[in-house]
């Protein structure tokens, strides 16, 4: 039983996530403050006798990660933010020719290369819109070990089943604190494995024809069936077309396949949250302030509750509206200048009683800091 | 609700994060607790000041930084100028005699040890200084079993050295218990 408590810092929770999920091949290009990822999984990826590879940068190491996936394996790269910059290109590709793969980035401050050792949040919008053009992306993020774990198995799971790069947003302080991590047994997450063609060899194989359920069964490139792949727009062979019907749906599909499951993408946890008249919307090591906070006002009887986001992207408009329907007032607690404050106006239409509680000094936003602003706003003064 | 917070700072090469890793880890795997570390991250692995936060809990630990510590262990000078005035009133700060030279009036209990000195005189090897402080933490303290962190020590360091650092350990658990006399 002991073995399975350990004692972990949030990298190394991720890396343990990924290989629950399968992970079997990783290019990356370390960087603070996600190296860590790339040192473990240099030494555990050989041991199982799979890949592990240093490449020249991080653009190299997006695309090795595609090309890896196509032909059926679970991919993964970490990098912080200028190496996320360096990555869109061809993180825009992978949308486009719909090929699973997970890209951590441990956020640290920017823009460029910023502050690379102190805590940020601020590639949110990044995760969203890095990479040019109409489409959709998945990013989830966590605030916990246990959650870093299973968060990335999701990130996983929700790859294969959508055929789409999915962002695990993660940040400095959460991956490089220690605490504990329970790893679970197997079979108690749920693995989504490649789905793959049940068409023989010398059957006609249509890459990119959607089946009724709008999925798209895969073929391993380089095994039996030969087919085209395209940052293009493509049709059902993956051949480039510019014929408008294709065009439209084609960008329907890349964009559906997300906005449709919003519901089954969405992860987020409640804290007080019941009765609560004033609600902190957080996420990732700066929710662990804000529920440290609520909870020490909700001991002396205040009603502070916290809505914590596990998943960013799609952003889940309907749920912000339901839960702070009641609310007195919202505060958004996040490292950045208000990048998810911006979705929270917009889900909650009515903005006047919606407040930013930031910090982008490089340092971890504090319970003191989020009690300050929120009596400031109740009219009790700091 | 039993928990405790701890700050532990010197200079990079005195192993100040070490022990509060290892600390942390023995609460966690052996000991049922809850903890968490967090450290000043920058390149002061030669040199340096460094600085860990530690907190040790038997229920969830959200925020993990350390305002107040209830223990605050200073190894330099420095950190001791730095931080002695974060100490929560009322608890302990402990300090190597060799390298810190106590000035200010705290509301805390200060225990000076020379725990570099006798690491010296009878093992020779400054790398178990860090042990033997946490030695002597749990010696003042009683906060955790020297068994869990033999536990911890075996499955993180090489036989070879495993002898020394119980040495170490048990000689800051004998000067930590005695100060208490």
């Amino acid at each position: 039983m002991t073995s399975k408590i350990k004692f972990v810092h949030g990298n190394e929770a991720c890396v343990r996530g990924a290989l629950y999920a399968g992970v079997n091949f990783f290019a990356g290009y370390p960087i603070t403050p996600s190296t860590e990822i790339a040192e473990i999984l240099s030494q555990k990826l050989p041991e199982q006798g799979d890949k592990f590879i240093q490449m020249e940068d991080e653009i190299a190491s997006m695309c090795a990660i595609i090309g890896a996936s196509l032909t059926g394996h679970k991919v993964m790269t970490a990098t912080s933010g200028p190496g996320f910059s360096l990555k869109q290109e061809a993180l825009g590709y992978a949308c486009m020719a719909e090929i699973p793969c997970v890209i951590v980035n441990v956020q640290r401050g920017g823009p460029s290369t910023g502050n690379p050792t102190h805590v940020s949040q601020g590639d949110v919008n990044q995760a969203r819109w890095g990479t040019h053009g109409d489409h959709s992306i998945i990013a989830l993020t966590a605030s916990n070990h246990q959650d870093i774990f299973e968060t990335t198995v999701n990130a996983f799971n929700f790859a294969e089943t959508y055929r789409t790069p999915v962002i695990l947003l993660f940040d400095e302080t959460i991956c490089h604190m220690r605490e504990k991590l329970i790893i679970p047994r197997k079979n108690d997450i749920p693995i989504v494995n490649r789905f793959r063609t049940s068409l023989k060899k010398h059957v006609d194989y249509h890459p990119y024809l959607p089946r009724e359920d709008g999925r798209l069964p895969m073929s391993d490139f380089g095994d039996v069936h030969r087919y085209n792949v395209t940052g293009l727009f493509h049709d059902m062979w993956g051949f480039p077309s510019n014929n408008p019907k294709i065009v439209q749906e084609l960008l329907h599909h890349i964009n559906d396949k997300i906005e449709n499951s919003i519901h089954e993408i969405t992860k987020y946890k409640e804290h007080y949250l019941e009765n609560a008249e004033y609600i902190l919307i957080s996420y990732g090591s700066s929710a662990r302030s804000a529920i440290h906070m609520a909870k020490n006002r909700t001991q002396r009887g205040e009603k502070i509750g916290v809505l914590e986001l596990q998943s960013l992207w799609p952003f889940p408009h309907a749920l912000v509206r339901e839960k702070c329907s009641k609310a007195k007032a919202v505060l958004v607690v996040e490292m950045n200048m208000g990048q998810i404050l911006n979705q929270v106006k917009l889900a909650l239409g009515d903005s006047k009683n919606v407040f930013l509680a930031n910090r982008i000094d490089g340092n971890l936003i504090t319970p003191t800091n989020i009690k300050a602003l929120l009596r400031v706003i109740q009219g009790r003064g700091v | 609700m039993k928990r405790t917070r701890l700050v532990f700072s010197g200079s990079g090469g005195q192993g100040v994060i070490t022990a509060g890793i290892i600390l942390a880890e023995a609460a966690v795997i052996y000991e049922n607790m809850n903890a968490t570390q967090t450290q000043t991250y920058g390149a002061a692995a030669r040199g340096g000041a460094t600085k860990t936060d530690v907190i040790i809990s038997d229920s969830k630990i959200y925020f993990p930084e350390v305002v107040q510590p209830n223990i605050l262990v200073c190894l330099t000078q420095d950190s001791y100028n730095n931080f002695a005035s974060i100490i929560r009133p009322g608890g302990i700060l402990l300090t190597d005699l060799r390298f810190v030279k106590t000035i200010k009036k705290i509301d805390a209990k200060q225990i000076e040890l020379p725990m570099y000195e006798n690491v010296i005189k009878q093992i020779n090897k400054k790398v178990v200084f860090n042990i033997c402080m946490l030695g002597a933490l749990i010696g003042i303290t009683r906060l955790l079993k020297p068994s869990s962190i033999i536990k911890v020590l075996k499955k993180r360091i090489s036989k070879d050295f495993i002898d020394i650092n119980k040495k170490a350990l048990d000689m800051g658990i004998k000067m930590g218990r005695e100060f208490k006399k």
